[in-house]
Formats: C-alpha cells, structure tokens, sequence
C-alpha cells in the first residue's frame, strides 16, 4: 500500500491516459464481433470492467473504514470517504452503460430481471444515503464514526442483496438472459483484461487526485485558523 | 446476568414511557388501518393475492419505520442520551433492549392490523404470519440501530427512511416470497439468516453509534 501512495500523480494519470486509449482501441479494433449481438455487445467490455471497479472501490471504502474503527487512523476517514466517492461515480457509469445494454440487447431501458443492475440500484441508493448521513453531521470524529459504521454496513449488504435478488427471482420474473457471453477467450479475454486494468488504474488515479485535492483544502482551512 | 439486567431495565422504561404517553402505539395502528384503506382505492380493479400480500408488507415497512422514527425521540428531547451512554452498561444493551422495545409496540400493532388485512383482502397463510415475525427481528433491530444514527444528525427523520429502505430490500424478498411461494420454507430461512447476521454487525458496532 506504501507503494502505491509513493506513485505520483502525474504518471498515473499519464498511465490512465494510456490504457484507456489502448483499451478504447482494442474494443473497437482488435475484438472480434460477437456472434449473437454484433457490434452492439462491445459496451459490455467497459460496463463489466467498471463493475468490478465499483465493487473495489466500495470495498476499498469498508477496508478504509475498519481502518478508522480499529487502529483510530485519523486519515483512513477520508480515504474512506473518497473511495465511497469513486465507487458512487463508478457506479453511475455502471448504470448508465447497463441501460444501453439492456435497450441494445432487449430493447427497454431498464430490465428488473439483470441481477447485476439491480444489485447495483440497491447499492447506489445505500451510497447516496451514505452521502446524505455525511453531510448532515457536523466534521468531527463522530461524523467520521457514522460513515465508518454505515460504509461496512454496505458492504454486509452486498452478499446479502445479491442472494435476495436471486431469491426474488422464482417469484419476480424469469430468467432470460445471462449476462455473459458464450466464450470468453482469445481475444474477447485480452480486451476485457485491458479494459479491466484502464478501469482500475482510472479510478485508483481519480481516487488520488480528489483525496489530495481534499487534504490540501483541510490544510488551507487549519491554516487560516492558525492565521486568523 | 448485568447485561440481561441492563437491558431488561431499558425495555422497562421504554415500555413504561409508552404506556403513559400512549402515543407511538395509537399512531402506528391509525396508520396501518388507513395505509389499508388508501390500498383498496390505489388498486385498481380486483386485486389478486399476490398483489395484496405485496401491499400488506408495503404496509408493514412503512408502519414500523413511523415507530422506528419515533424511537429515539424521549432521548433526544429529555437528553437523556449522554447519561445512557455514561452509565457503566455495555453499550450495546441500549441498542437491544430500544430494538426490544420497539418489537414489541410493532407486534402490537401488527396483532391488530393483520387481522384487518385478513378482513379487507385475502385470509392469511401460517408462512406468512412466520414471515412477519421473523421480518420483524430484522426490521426492528436494523431499524434501530439506523435511528441511533439518525437522530445525532441535522436530518434526523428525513434520514432514517433513506438509510433504512436499501437495507430492507432482503426483508422484503424474504417476507413477499415466503408469503406466495409455494415452498415458504428457503425465504424464512433467508429471513432468520439475515437477522442474524444483522444482529450480531449491529451488537458489534452500536459502540461506535455513541461513541464521541
């Protein structure tokens, strides 16, 4: 973890940069067509891969959380805080390109029987609310106890979730459609993998740039006190 | 043996408490027969059991997050909350013994309003009378431990139905499939699990709710 902190940011967005090119370019040049979908199922390349980054990064915030709750790490706080961030706005994107998929695939913009969309609702709504717990307590280490608390709470939420939408399946709706394609090698795999990494490297550089952006604002606003 | 002594004076005062104020109770079984009312006019046509049943735990949701708003309301307006938490019990205990308290009234509640669901609707089956217990456990215990949350910050009641609705997404899956399957017994053991795991996260953390 030492390490990755000591990267800096500048070349990791540069990297960023690079591998969302590269991943861009083998989606649309190097994969090769699905047989069943065509040209219109290489979305599921990027809305996979920010799935899993979504799920990282609502991860990333519990482990920052438990953090918080038991070393008493003043900064985990905010790097909790940051990684709910990301993973809200990963999140988004994983809703939005998911409802392409679905008008694409079956021609509505959203469909209850995808379990992985309506994971991903249920986990959305839990984050705003994460957001709204946050900014309606005052800064301090009570404010930074709440959202700990409720950001492992999301976190117990995920497993539990995915069990009661497959459970709410037999008496919801049938299941259609799967998510993933037949075959997943040769090329279709080392698309997914690049796109997989831009992703993740994307978000990691994200995730740096507001949590500097943030600890500089805390130091100016100590500063000006010291000042005032 | 403190700690079941602790928690059995907490419960005592809640219940004491509503017992003279008697006006947590009232409300909720005002609400629930009138949430019942407004479904006979919000479905159109003839409504089948299935759509029923869903509308009887929409109510039951509902009803125990007006209770669940009002749980922490003598702490906070008598500020008796700091002197809980001062006093030497296991923190904890406050947590177990409002969920406790708050069962009880939304057992009370539901005593009335199923047998008025049975009256308006559809006769009810012994899965679902399992489901709406052990969706109660979870509701109450969950919901709990979210209005201790709530009621430390600027929205208080505007929170605590935001925080709680994607946490009982599970309890209602379990309780509307336990209701209308044809084979009750996988969702009540979804609902059992998901009390458990819930109660044991909200007995280890509720520390943590408190502390300053």
């Amino acid at each position: 973890m030492g390490r990755l902190r000591s990267i800096p940011l500048p070349a990791l967005a540069v990297s960023s940069l690079v591998l969302v090119t590269t991943a861009l370019a083998f989606v649309f040049f190097v994969a090769p067509n699905d047989a069943n979908q065509g040209f219109s199922q290489r979305i599921f390349y990027f809305h996979v891969s920010l799935a899993f980054t979504a799920y990282a990064c609502f991860i990333g915030g519990a482990w920052n959380a438990f953090r918080y709750l038991w070393k008493r790490d003043p900064r985990a706080d905010l790097e909790s805080y940051v990684w709910v961030h990301q993973g809200l706005i990963f999140g988004a994107m994983v809703l939005l390109t998911g409802s392409i998929w679905a008008k694409v695939s079956w021609g509505r913009w959203w469909v209850w029987s995808e379990d992985e969309l309506v994971l991903f609702l249920v986990l959305y709504l839990f984050y705003c609310a994460y957001f709204m717990l946050r900014f309606s307590v005052d800064p301090g280490p009570q404010r930074a106890n709440l959202s700990a608390v409720y950001a492992l709470f999301g976190v117990v939420l995920i497993p539990v979730s995915f069990a009661a939408i497959r459970l709410a399946k037999e008496f919801l709706h049938p299941r259609v459609f799967t998510l993933h394609g037949p075959n997943f090698g040769g090329w279709i795999l080392v698309t997914y993998c690049v796109a997989q990494a831009a992703m993740l490297v994307l978000a990691y550089t994200l995730y740096r740039l507001e949590l500097g952006g943030k600890r500089l604002d805390a130091r100016l606003r100590d500063l000006r006190e010291l000042v005032a | 043996m403190n700690y079941v002594r602790d928690v059995g004076a907490l419960v005592r005062k809640d219940l004491l408490l509503e017992l003279r104020a008697r006006d947590t109770l009232p409300a909720m079984l005002l609400f629930v027969a009138a949430v019942f009312v407004i479904f006979h006019f919000a479905l159109p046509g003839t409504p089948s059991r299935l759509e029923t049943t869903g509308f009887l735990w929409v109510a039951i949701l509902f009803t125990a997050l007006l209770g669940l708003g009002r749980a922490f309301v003598p702490e906070r307006e008598q500020r008796t909350f700091d002197g809980l938490v001062l006093a030497p019990c296991d923190r904890s205990a406050i947590w177990l013994a409002k969920s406790l308290a708050t069962l009880a009234f939304l057992v009370a509640a539901e005593v009335v309003a199923l047998p008025l669901y049975a009256l308006f609707f559809h006769p009810l089956r012994g899965a679902t009378v399992a489901a709406v217990l052990l969706a109660d456990l979870g509701i109450c215990g969950v919901g709990t431990f979210l209005g201790a949350m709530a009621v430390v910050t600027r929205a208080r009641d505007l929170l605590l139905p935001l925080l709680f609705l994607p946490l009982a997404m599970p309890i209602v899956v379990g309780a509307v499939g336990a209701s209308v399957s044809a084979s009750p017994g996988r969702y009540l053991g979804f609902l059992a699990l998901y009390d458990l795991l819930f109660a044991v996260v909200c007995w280890a953390s509720f520390e943590y709710v408190v502390a300053e």
